[in-house]
Formats: C-alpha cells, sequence, structure tokens
C-alpha cells in the first residue's frame, strides 16, 4: 500500500494528499460550528438544536442521540448552503468577490499540512513524526501562510463595494498586523529553548514536541508550565488572528451588520466559515504542539514511555506496533486540540468583544512590550542554563 | 449644593490585568455549561399553569348537563375589544331550565380580538363564561380562529358548581308559592 503510493507520480500524492486534507479538515470544520452551537446553548443553559433527522431515520435506535447532538441539523445546514441560491449583489467587484471566500480556503487549508498530528515509533525506537510536509521551516510555515488568510479578509471587504464590508476588512487587516508580531516574539524562547547550541537549528514542530517527550528534568516539562507568559501571549494573539471573540472586529455584527461577510450568502458565507474554523483547528494544533506537549500523554510521561509501559503492564506485542502507537498518539494529540478548541468556545461564550480602540491598546501597548520583555528575560536565562 | 462629587475609585492592579476577571467569568459560566438546561422543550414538555390563569375564554356546562348561558349579553357590552357576538333565542322546552328565560342561539368569540382581559368572566352574573388554561391557538383562516358557540362548550366542558343558583330559586319559589 505505501509501496504503491510512493510508486505515484508526486503530482498525483499531492493531489491524494489534498483531497485528504479537504475530506477531513471540511466536516471537522463543519463539525466545530455544531459544536459551537451546542457549546454556547449549554453555557446558556438551552438544549441546542436537536430536532432536525431525516424522516426515514426516525426510531432507528442510536439516532436519537444523534439528533439530540443536533448532527442531521449540521447536514442539514450543509445541504442548504450548497443548493440555495448563491446571491451576487449588483455593486460587487465580481471576480474578486468571488475569489475572496477561495482564498479564505487556501491557508487555512495548506496549513494544515505542515503541522504534525501524530507520531509512531520506528524499528530503532526513535519517534517518527506523521505529518503530510514534513517540512523543516515548520512554524515559520504556519505563520507565513496563515498570515495569507487575511488577504481574503481584506478583498471580501474591498470587493462587496459597501461600508460595512469595508470597516470589517480594515479592521481585519489592522488587527493581523498588530498581533503578528507578539505572536512570533512570544514563541521564539520556545525556539530559543529548543535548538540548544551546537545542534543543527530548525524551526520543525515535530522538534519542539520531541524536546517536551524527555522523561525528567526541563525536557519533559512542557512549555506551558516552563513558558506560561508566552503561552498565554501566543494565545491571546492566536484568538486575534483566527478573529475569535473577543477579537471578532472584522464581523462584529453589533457595529457592522455582520463585517466583511455583509454581502456574503449562501455556500460564499460557508466557505468563510469554514476557514474560520480551520484557522482555529490549526491554531489551536500548534498551541498544543507548542505547549501542550503534542501527543504526549502527560508531563514526564512521552509517548514511547508510554506505550513501553502499555506493553510492559498488559504483555501485549500489539502495544508496540507502529499502527497501535500511531492510533494512541493521534487519539492524544486529538483530544488536545479538541480541549483547546473548546476552550476557544467557552472563551467566545463567556467575554464580550472589545472595543476596536481597546483591541489597539492591547496589542500594541500591552502585549508587544510583554512579549519583549518575555523573550529578553528568557533569552538570558536559556544562556544561563545551556551556556 | 445639590451636586454629589463622587469620587470614582481607580482599579486595583488585578482589575486591570483583566485576566483574573476573564476567569472569573470563564468559571460561571462553565457551572452553567454542566447544569441541565433551563429551556421547556416545548411540544413535549408544557408548562404548569397556575391557578388563576386567565387563557381562552370557554363556555361551560353546571354538573346537571345544563347550559348556565342566559344570553344576557353582559360580556358582550364589557368586553373591551368586542369580540363576543351574541344572537339570544328562547329556551328549548323540556331542557329542564324552565324558569330561564333565554339561552345563547348563537355564541362567537372572534380570537383575533380577544384580549383575555377576564372582564367577560368577571361580568357574568350565571359563572357561564370562564378563561380556562388553554393558551394555543392557530388557525389557518380568520374564520377558524371565531369560536362558535360548540366549540366554546367544547373547550369548557363542565365545571363543578358550588352554588347551583338554579336549584337554589327553583325551592326558594316554590316554598314561596310560587312567587318570586
Amino acid at each position: 500500500m505505501a509501496d504503491f503510493f510512493f510508486g505515484l507520480p508526486v503530482v498525483v500524492q499531492a493531489v491524494v494528499k489534498g483531497l485528504a486534507v479537504i475530506l477531513f479538515i471540511f466536516p471537522v470544520a463543519a463539525a466545530c460550528s455544531m459544536a459551537e452551537r451546542k457549546v454556547s446553548a449549554w453555557i446558556q443553559r438551552r438544549p441546542g438544536p436537536n430536532r432536525s433527522i431525516p424522516p426515514f431515520l426516525v426510531g432507528i435506535p442510536g439516532t436519537r442521540f444523534l439528533q439530540r447532538l443536533g448532527l442531521w441539523q449540521l447536514m442539514a445546514d450543509g445541504g442548504k448552503f450548497v443548493f440555495k441560491e448563491e446571491p451576487l449583489p449588483d455593486h460587487v467587484h465580481r471576480v474578486y468577490y468571488t475569489l475572496a471566500p477561495v482564498i479564505a480556503m487556501v491557508p487555512a487549508f495548506t496549513t494544515v499540512t505542515v503541522v504534525p498530528f501524530g507520531a509512531y515509533l520506528d524499528p530503532h525506537g526513535g519517534v517518527v513524526p506523521l505529518v503530510l510536509a514534513n517540512v523543516d521551516i515548520g512554524i515559520l510555515a504556519v505563520f507565513a501562510v496563515a498570515s495569507l488568510g487575511i488577504y481574503s479578509l481584506i478583498l471580501a471587504g474591498w470587493a462587496s463595494n459597501s461600508k460595512y464590508p469595508f470597516l470589517g476588512g480594515v479592521r481585519a487587516s489592522a488587527q493581523l498586523i498588530s498581533y503578528e508580531l507578539s505572536m512570533t516574539l512570544s514563541v521564539l524562547p520556545v525556539f530559543l529553548w529548543v535548538n540548544e547550541p551546537g545542534s543543527s537549528g530548525s524551526l520543525s514542530l515535530a522538534r519542539v514536541v520531541a524536546f517536551q517527550s524527555g522523561t525528567s528534568g526541563w525536557g519533559g516539562a512542557w512549555f506551558l508550565f516552563t513558558m506560561p507568559v508566552s503561552a498565554l501571549i501566543f494565545a491571546v494573539a492566536l484568538f486575534a488572528e483566527t478573529n475569535r471573540q473577543p477579537f471578532d472586529m472584522p464581523e462584529s455584527e453589533a457595529d457592522l451588520v455582520g463585517g466583511f461577510h455583509t454581502e456574503y450568502g449562501a455556500f460564499k458565507w460557508s466557505l468563510f466559515f469554514v476557514a474560520e474554523y480551520a484557522n482555529m483547528i490549526v491554531g489551536s494544533a500548534v498551541f498544543s504542539l507548542l505547549f501542550l506537549g503534542g501527543w504526549n500523554l502527560l508531563p514526564w510521561l512521552p509517548l514511547a514511555t508510554l506505550m513501553e509501559g502499555l506493553h510492559h503492564v498488559t504483555g501485549w506485542a500489539f502495544w508496540l506496533h507502529p499502527l497501535a502507537v500511531g492510533l494512541v498518539s493521534i487519539a492524544i494529540f486529538v483530544a488536545k486540540v479538541l480541549a483547546t478548541i473548546f476552550v476557544f468556545m467557552w472563551v467566545r461564550w463567556t467575554v464580550p468583544r472589545f472595543r476596536y480602540d481597546q483591541v489597539m491598546r492591547i496589542g500594541w501597548q500591552k502585549l508587544l512590550p510583554l512579549s519583549i520583555a518575555n523573550l529578553i528575560a528568557y533569552a538570558v536565562g536559556i544562556y544561563f542554563l545551556q551556556g | 449644593m445639590a451636586v454629589i462629587q463622587v469620587q470614582r475609585k481607580t482599579l486595583t492592579l488585578v482589575e486591570r490585568a483583566y485576566l483574573p476577571q476573564i476567569f472569573g467569568g470563564m468559571l460561571t459560566t462553565i457551572k452553567h455549561f454542566l447544569r441541565p438546561a433551563e429551556t421547556m422543550e416545548y411540544p413535549e414538555e408544557r408548562p404548569a399553569i397556575p391557578p388563576g390563569y386567565r387563557g381562552v375564554p370557554t363556555l361551560v356546562m353546571d354538573p346537571h348537563g345544563r347550559e348556565k348561558c342566559v344570553s344576557c349579553q353582559l360580556c358582550e357590552f364589557v368586553c373591551p375589544p368586542k369580540a363576543i357576538r351574541i344572537v339570544p333565542g328562547s329556551v328549548a322546552a323540556g331542557a329542564g331550565v324552565d324558569h330561564v328565560e333565554k339561552a345563547p342561539q348563537a355564541f362567537d368569540i372572534d380570537m383575533l380580538r380577544c384580549i383575555y382581559c377576564g372582564l367577560c368572566e368577571e361580568v357574568c352574573p350565571e359563572e357561564a363564561i370562564v378563561l380556562q388554561t388553554q393558551y394555543s391557538t392557530s388557525g389557518y383562516s380568520r374564520a377558524e380562529l371565531v369560536n362558535h358557540k360548540d366549540r366554546l362548550y367544547e373547550l369548557g366542558g363542565t365545571l363543578p358548581d358550588k352554588h347551583f343558583k338554579w336549584d337554589v330559586k327553583k325551592a326558594a319559589e316554590e316554598r314561596a308559592g310560587g312567587r318570586h
């Protein structure tokens, strides 16, 4: 199977991988939108969407539970977005208006490819990350491509040729620039620490996880605990970058109708939302990799030790099979990502939206100096630790 | 003199940091997240109707199955939105209500006009019109939303009677030898 796949032309391989990403991220992002509705409902003490069900499924055991979870509502919404009329207002720039949602999808799906999502053990006991494109620039690729996502918002705002989308687009660009700096500066200490003197430098995310896979000392502790300030700044900047509440200035339905997507409807509108959730998934994944130890179960309990322990306790050789290790690592990692996404939603339904000037003040006057001070403090600390 | 100068309290460092406030808020929301829903899933679950509830006005019968309404038209006169229309008629012979002069030939309540004020119930000398517990009214046409007499009795049913006013009057009349 693997040999057959790697025997295919590179272009076909790329297409297969791309389709795999789309087929995975699209439903997951859609499911996140339903999760969002359910979480908001439960926080507000409502049951949430729980009615829709296809008539031919009524009464079949098990479907009732899915109905209560709103699964069929999700499918009904998806079907509606595909089949309803695509409005194209007269006053828009048609080409760019149509292009904007597509551009929103591209960075959202591209960044997924460089994010490792699991690992397996090779015969020599080494940990090999599972990733679609294991590029050495890792985090840089994520930052570089994710920043392109803002073009879709600006383009949508401008192409809509109407004042509220335009303001939304302007806010989006200003907000992204403001928080990009703090975000990058907040992860620098992580990579300073990971790239010890004498080792070959790397920005790979898998490397960060490998560093957090130690069984003792600093190496085993997750960066969340050794660098809480970095983690905090990164998390806040992530909220701003993914335009999530309390930083959803570009949407800001109270003062901007719908922000950049005011003039959009039907499938184009849903593309923006799939892109937003895909960005959120990637952001949560990166946060889990950098600060939550990736696919390691607990601090000082890395994947390899866990699987050997399971093998030792149960006596099943199966636990050391690459497939088992891979599945367990993916399960641990996905659990962390979902937990992080839940925190995103939890915050959204707790905190009111900031005012625009507050967003700017937090970004430039609070987070940026804090991240610079954090970088300097850790640089000095790491110098004494490793030098 | 009348103006009281209030010193605005300065925020403490913790308050200005804002994060503790956010975490406090998140603690509140997670508490609600873990509790059961406060809302009612309506068509399956129905709210408990408190006593004295003013639902749809209905006509009721007494425990002997007699029509209580005597077609006095007081409710029609008192009804603020003029939702009630009554056509008085004579009492059918042998209905067991011989001492009553009239009964409604037609009794219509337009539920598109009714404001559920309960004045009709209050004014009725016979306790024949009662606002009961039905709160949900729907229909596809205006005509459908006018409750006619048969519908009103169907909604109202029979209510227990505390006074048996007619029986008391009839007994008194017989005791007095035919005089009112």
